[in-house]
């Protein structure tokens, strides 16, 4: 046995340059994975998609101004040519399609029209803000805000993930957010009503319960609540929302808060984010909560008749924005001939001393008065839920007393979830 | 068969003669093997036969029950535990017979064999009877047949492990060594080769040394030895003691101020080879201590499994003037021999290791040494006190060392420059190279690199590297720590205004002649690399000019022809260190959009240059040239598909060599990278690299240390062309459960913890790669099947609690992939499975940013699975 080498390393560095270089590459190597697996993860499979339109319904491409038309009809073309399209993608998109792409993102609340079963266990109620209702998206260092209709209302900088180019660099490529807000004028402040995307990681397909909680943790903790700086603009506020049992409904209500209400949104807990009109969110308002409760003009002023903005069908039907639409009445071709309409058009009409008649709790008479088409500006047609709305504040309006009753009574306990519909 | 003959054939200077000998062996090996070993062990116990023949024979009889490589080691051991019963026991008792030979040569290489044959046998509950009949002989035998028997144990020791054998017997062993190292043996070479048994019978002497009396004993025997008369058996002595001190430590305490005094008299006036022992004990102690105090964690309340008693802080006062003793006790040219060990550069590595165990404390102890010693005209004084100084830069506070090297540096650059001694300016550069390692950084408060300064320190770094090979190196090393401490500056370095003329001055030192010399072209091309992975934009251009200048460098590597093997090797070295500085650069030039794209005029030229290199076929080479055209995939991205019909060849010649497993390991990370590139544009590949990704899986010589990069890498493929992986997926699915099974739980030490970690790791990370690549496809549901198993793999390591934080993040991202792509199908699973749920929780409410992250994705993916 001969005695062992007890030589150490002298006057060297432990590590050589080559293990070094090794360690260097791996370190990299593990790096670029996170990142691919991370790219791979936020593009979820429930990310929206931009179905593509069909060519011959699109728009001579230089037209600046947004055609929302174009954008329904390619919607309802849907399916074959549909393409998935993440959020990041479309954010390269330019000019319209960017803004034809947002503009159909948002889920829109229908009108309360009837108190749904299970409002106190299964529903959120928060006062919604007045204001602009906009699609907040953070990504790549900045942040933009869309309006309904997809045009930018506003490009800064905020304390959302991705949402800056701040010196530490925080957030991956990958990262970005979409915030459901509303715009508030008076305190220059964001609303968020509701969660899309946190930090590359998708919310759609989860259910509002999980959205509220995500969005309540995550909000405050990137700090888009603080005061305005120099990376952060405009400050961000959650809602505060309620379980719809009586205090909740009433504190919603009557609260104080700081901003102006309009009316008050109810959320089904079970209710994953959809695209579009959804019964399972829904929107009521009277004069305490909302000072627009009776739709007005352009003038502002409240028309002694309530108009109605209908959509021009192919066969001369004129439908609601719902899917499937409700039709309320025809036009006779001589008629459209006459007046230059092509199908598609959005018409106004208002409603005459006829009024809507009812069977069995549908539709089944409207006594319509055509006034002219509907401003350029208009994107949809009115859904049913809002005519109805609409139709009852004018003649026996749902008044906050009801829904309280509502809640109170035995009814309400009656188990009859099992008749809810899922969204997802 | 005439083995005698055969053998001193195989022996003889004839080569016609030798080749035929071994080709008769190999013959009789093959043909019966039996007989062979019967035979060759007949020889080796016969005393009437010459010793080179008994010699051959064991040495022959040895490799046929051992060898280096795993695979070939298992082999062996299964053909001789499949060997005939009679046969066997007659080969062992001639073994035992030829450990009482007269012949010193016969009985030492029969008692190797004997230990070979028991680390074979005793694990399998066979030769019960062999250490009763060693022990048993010991008290019976002439001297030399008991040094024999010694001798054997200590190979035994050496071959079983611990477990094996029983406490009685560990016992029984252990006071026949001990008895045998004793002061009453009066034998010099039974002595010696009981306390060179000793020494690797400690291991066996757990239970011995928990007890005070035994343990005593041992310590008393052991230390008495080390004032033998005889040197081997003070040298083996103090081997003990070093063993024992990393063994041992927390039984030390009774016995360290005696231990002191013993090594402060043999540091002082014993041979060197003692001495360097006696030094090895202290430097071994600062070594348990610095793992000790690091567990700690720097605060005192933390734990570790031993207690530190603080020897070192306690033999301070003693022990450092004697450390500083041998540093002037230094060799004539010892800086540029490779090999040299002496007393002087023992005591200067322990008085660095002791700096870094107690801290502060040290540093008063080694001022006063080098104030009186750096301006001797005697250089050994000078140089003493020089690397004294460089020696206490680790370990203490800046705050205790920055106002001294304030006050040194100018002395040291003046140094450096004009003492006439080639050794201090050596050891002066060191220095200067220690004192950037470890107190300059862009973050330090007191910089000791100043606008003041500055310009000096480059200049006289710059002079020393044209001086000697060894003082240039030292002084490449001071640039490349000084370069280092710039790593995080930001976008302005203070090295800017320099670096044209460092650049320029490195290329130079690789051009010298004497470049070959003291690792002088190495060094040059480490510090290159340092400064550009240290550069800022400032210094891009330069850096991006810098790319023609290597690549002419390595083109003229590929000039030469028809070279000796010597000068082949010269070559294929030197592609090495310029492939490196390529890799270097380009992972530089693609960090950033603006430089990567003007680098990408280079890039068919450089791979170009990689191709060539690997045409030139050396092994390292084509490791660092693999390395650099991964930097060069994830550079160049999808483009790089246009390289792949050249490349590929090399890239499977890579995953095929499992002699270098490094170049395997180096190349199965190549294909993540390009897989990454690539996307779906590496399908017409992926059916060779697949078969042998999988081959390599299912093969035991390959180093175990890349299967888990390989299963990494099914991942990235699965990622990069989604449900294609289909054509894979039960091949790939089979082996990873296999794998998973092999390592849901732990067994064994700290290192096959480790090890399994990492392969579970590799495992999670191909499922989630696979389950991200078949996410959004219409064939999801092949996944389906797998996922019970998948979740009980994750339920077993949750279980185990034995996973390390990567493992973690990693498992707890699977759960979410899982959830993703199978959407509801997994919701139910998962809500069925053991743990899935505590161990969300757990990783949310987890400290690590990394595991919080993941498991927030994975809630997330979750909650929508559920409640589709």
């Amino acid at each position: 046995m001969a005695p062992h080498d007890l030589r150490r390393p002298f006057k060297r560095a432990a590590i050589s340059d080559q293990q070094k270089r090794r360690e260097l590459s791996l370190l990299r190597q593990a790096q670029n994975r996170r990142d691919a697996q991370q790219q791979a993860r936020c593009l979820a499979s429930s990310i929206l998609s931009l179905q593509s339109p069909v060519p011959e319904s699109e728009p001579e491409p230089e037209q600046p101004d947004i055609d929302l038309e174009t954008a329904i009809e390619a919607e309802q073309e849907s399916g074959a040519s549909s393409k998935d399209l993440d959020v990041r993608r479309a954010s390269k998109l330019r000019g319209p399609e960017v803004r034809k792409w947002f503009a159909r993102q948002l889920m829109l609340p229908e009108w309360m029209i009837d108190v749904p079963d299970r409002l106190s266990q299964d529903w959120y109620v928060l006062a919604r803000p007045s204001g602009k209702r906009c699609f907040v998206v953070s990504s790549n260092g900045t942040t933009v805000s869309r309006l309904r209709n997809g045009s930018i209302l506003h490009h800064f900088p905020s304390a959302l993930p991705a949402g800056a180019k701040t010196r530490d660099g925080s957030g991956s490529a990958q990262s970005y957010c979409i915030l459901d807000c509303i715009f508030h004028e008076l305190d220059q402040t964001y609303y968020v009503i509701d969660v899309v995307c946190w930090n590359g990681y998708s919310l759609y397909d989860c259910t509002a319960e999980f959205r509220f909680y995500w969005l309540n943790s995550k909000l405050e903790e990137s700090g888009a609540c603080s005061p305005p700086s120099y990376y952060h603009k405009y400050r961000f506020s959650a809602v505060p929302v309620y379980n719809c049992d009586q205090n909740g409904l009433y504190t919603a209500y009557t609260g104080v808060v700081p901003y102006a209400k309009d009316g008050l949104l109810f959320y089904n807990k079970h209710a994953h984010y959809q695209t579009g009109n959804t019964p399972l969110v829904l929107v009521w308002k009277d004069e305490n909560c909302s000072q627009y409760v009776i739709d007005t003009d352009s003038k502002g002023e409240i028309p002694s008749q309530q108009q109605v903005v209908l959509e021009l069908q192919d066969n001369g039907k004129l439908a609601t924005s719902d899917d499937p639409p409700v039709v309320f009445g025809c036009l006779d071709a001589d008629m459209i001939q006459q007046s230059g309409l092509d199908s598609g058009n959005l018409l106004r009409f208002a409603i005459s001393d006829g009024g809507l008649s009812f069977s069995d709790g549908k539709l089944e008479k409207a006594d319509l008065n055509y006034l002219g088409k509907s401003n350029r500006a208009r994107a949809f047609a009115d859904s049913y839920s809002k005519i109805l709305f609409q139709y009852t504040v004018r003649h026996s309006p749902l008044k906050i007393d009801d829904l309280l009753a509502s809640i109170n009574s035995p009814d309400d306990q009656e188990n009859k979830s099992c008749d809810m519909e899922m969204a997802g | 068969m005439e083995v005698t003959q055969v053998l001193l054939n195989a022996q003889s200077i004839d080569g016609a003669l030798r080749t035929n000998a071994e080709e008769n062996l190999k013959q009789f090996q093959e043909q019966n093997l039996p007989s062979f070993l019967l035979s060759l062990s007949g020889e080796l116990a016969n005393e009437e036969k010459p010793v080179e023949t008994r010699k051959l024979a064991g040495l022959i009889l040895k490799n046929a029950l051992d060898a280096k490589e795993q695979h070939r080691k298992f082999e062996l051991v299964q053909r001789w535990l499949s060997l005939d019963a009679n046969a066997k026991s007659q080969i062992k008792a001639c073994l035992l017979k030829t450990l009482s030979s007269p012949v010193s040569d016969a009985r030492s290489t029969a008692s190797q064999v004997v230990a070979k044959v028991a680390g074979i046998e005793l694990p399998q509950k066979q030769w019960p009877e062999l250490i009763g009949s060693l022990l048993s002989n010991i008290h019976q035998l002439p001297a030399h047949a008991k040094q024999a028997t010694l001798e054997t144990l200590g190979y035994l020791c050496e071959e079983v492990s611990p477990d094996v054998i029983d406490q009685d017997q560990v016992n029984k062993i252990l006071t026949a060594v001990v008895q045998g190292m004793s002061g009453s043996e009066g034998n010099t070479d039974v002595r010696l080769a009981a306390t060179r048994a000793l020494y690797n019978a400690l291991g066996f002497a757990q239970a011995n040394f928990s007890n005070d009396m035994e343990r005593d004993y041992i310590m008393r025997v052991v230390c008495e030895a080390t004032l033998s008369p005889e040197v081997r058996i003070r040298q083996a002595a103090f081997e003990c003691l070093v063993s024992i001190s990393s063994t041992y430590y927390d039984k030390l305490a009774p016995y360290i101020q005696d231990i002191f005094n013993i090594t402060a008299k043999a540091v002082k006036e014993d041979e060197e080879p003692v001495a360097l022992q006696a030094v090895e004990f202290w430097s071994s102690i600062c070594d348990e201590e610095i793992d000790i105090l690091e567990e700690y964690g720097g605060d005192f309340s933390g734990d570790s499994d031993i207690p530190c008693f603080y020897f070192i802080k306690q033999a301070l006062p003693a022990l450092v003037p004697m450390l500083l003793e041998t540093l002037l006790k230094q060799e004539e040219d010892q800086d540029q021999d490779e090999v040299a060990w002496n007393i002087a550069m023992a005591g200067g590595t322990c008085l660095g290791l002791v700096a870094r165990t107690v801290g502060d404390d040290i540093v008063p102890l080694v001022v006063p040494f080098v104030e009186e010693n750096i301006a001797k005209p005697d250089w050994r004084q000078r140089e003493a006190a020089t690397y004294a100084f460089g020696s206490i830069l680790e370990g203490p506070s800046p705050e205790k060392l920055i106002p001294l090297v304030n006050v040194a540096l100018s002395f040291m650059l003046s140094a450096l420059t004009k003492d006439p001694n080639s050794h201090v300016k050596d050891t002066t550069a060191w220095t200067l190279g220690r004192i950037f390692e470890f107190l300059h950084g862009s973050a330090t408060a007191s910089p000791i690199f100043t606008p003041a300064n500055c310009q000096q320190i480059v200049t006289v770094l710059l002079q020393s590297m044209k001086d000697t090979p060894n003082v240039a190196e030292k002084a490449c090393g001071a640039l490349y720590f000084l370069a280092q401490g710039y790593e995080d500056v930001g976008p302005s370095s203070p090295l800017t205004p320099f670096f044209q003329e460092i650049v320029q001055s490195l290329l130079t030192v690789t051009h010298r002649e004497d470049a070959g010399e003291s690792r002088l072209r190495t060094a040059a091309y480490e510090t290159l690399n340092e400064v550009v992975r240290c550069s800022t934009d400032e210094t891009a251009p330069l850096v991006l000019q810098l790319v023609p200048v290597i690549m002419l460098e390595l083109h003229n590597t590929l000039e030469g022809q028809k070279l000796s093997s010597d000068e082949r090797e010269k070559q294929s070295d030197l592609q090495g260190l310029l492939c490196g500085c390529l890799q270097v650069i380009i992972q530089k030039l693609g960090s950033s959009e603006p430089t990567k794209y003007v680098f990408m005029q280079y890039a068919d030229q450089i791979m170009g240059l990689f191709l060539r290199v690997f045409a030139c076929r050396s092994a390292t080479v084509h490791e660092e040239a693999m390395l650099a055209i991964g930097a060069l995939a994830y550079t160049t991205g999808p483009d790089f598909a246009k390289y792949m019909p050249e490349f590929y060849r090399y890239l499977e010649m890579g995953l095929q060599n499992f002699e270098e497993y490094q170049v395997c390991a180096v190349t199965v990370g190549v294909v993540g990278d390009i897989s990454r590139a690539l996307e779906d544009k590496i399908v017409p590949y992926c059916d060779g690299i697949m078969t042998q990704l999988l081959k390599n899986l299912s093969s035991n010589q390959l180093h175990r240390s890349v299967k888990p990069p390989i299963f990494s890498c099914f991942g990235d493929i699965a990622l990069a062309v989604g449900e294609y992986f289909e054509k894979y997926l039960m091949w790939a699915m089979s082996a990873l459960q296999r794998a998973a099974e092999l390592s849901t739980h732990t067994a064994g030490d700290d290192e096959m913890t480790e090890y399994t970690n990492s392969l579970r790791n590799g495992i999670l990370e191909a499922y989630s790669g696979i389950f991200q690549g078949f996410k959004n496809s219409p064939k999801t549901q092949l996944l389906i099947p797998y996922a019970p198993h998948i979740l009980q793999f994750l339920d077993g390591i949750y279980m185990e609690k034995d996973m390390d934080d990567v493992v973690m993040k990693t498992a707890i991202g699977v759960l979410g992939d899982l959830a993703d792509t199978l959407g509801s199908h997994a919701g139910s699973l998962i809500q069925q499975s053991l743990s899935s749920k505590d161990f969300l929780n757990e990783c949310l409410s987890s400290e690590d940013h990394m595991i919080k992250e993941s498991a927030e994705w994975a809630k997330l993916a979750i909650s929508r699975a559920i409640s589709v």
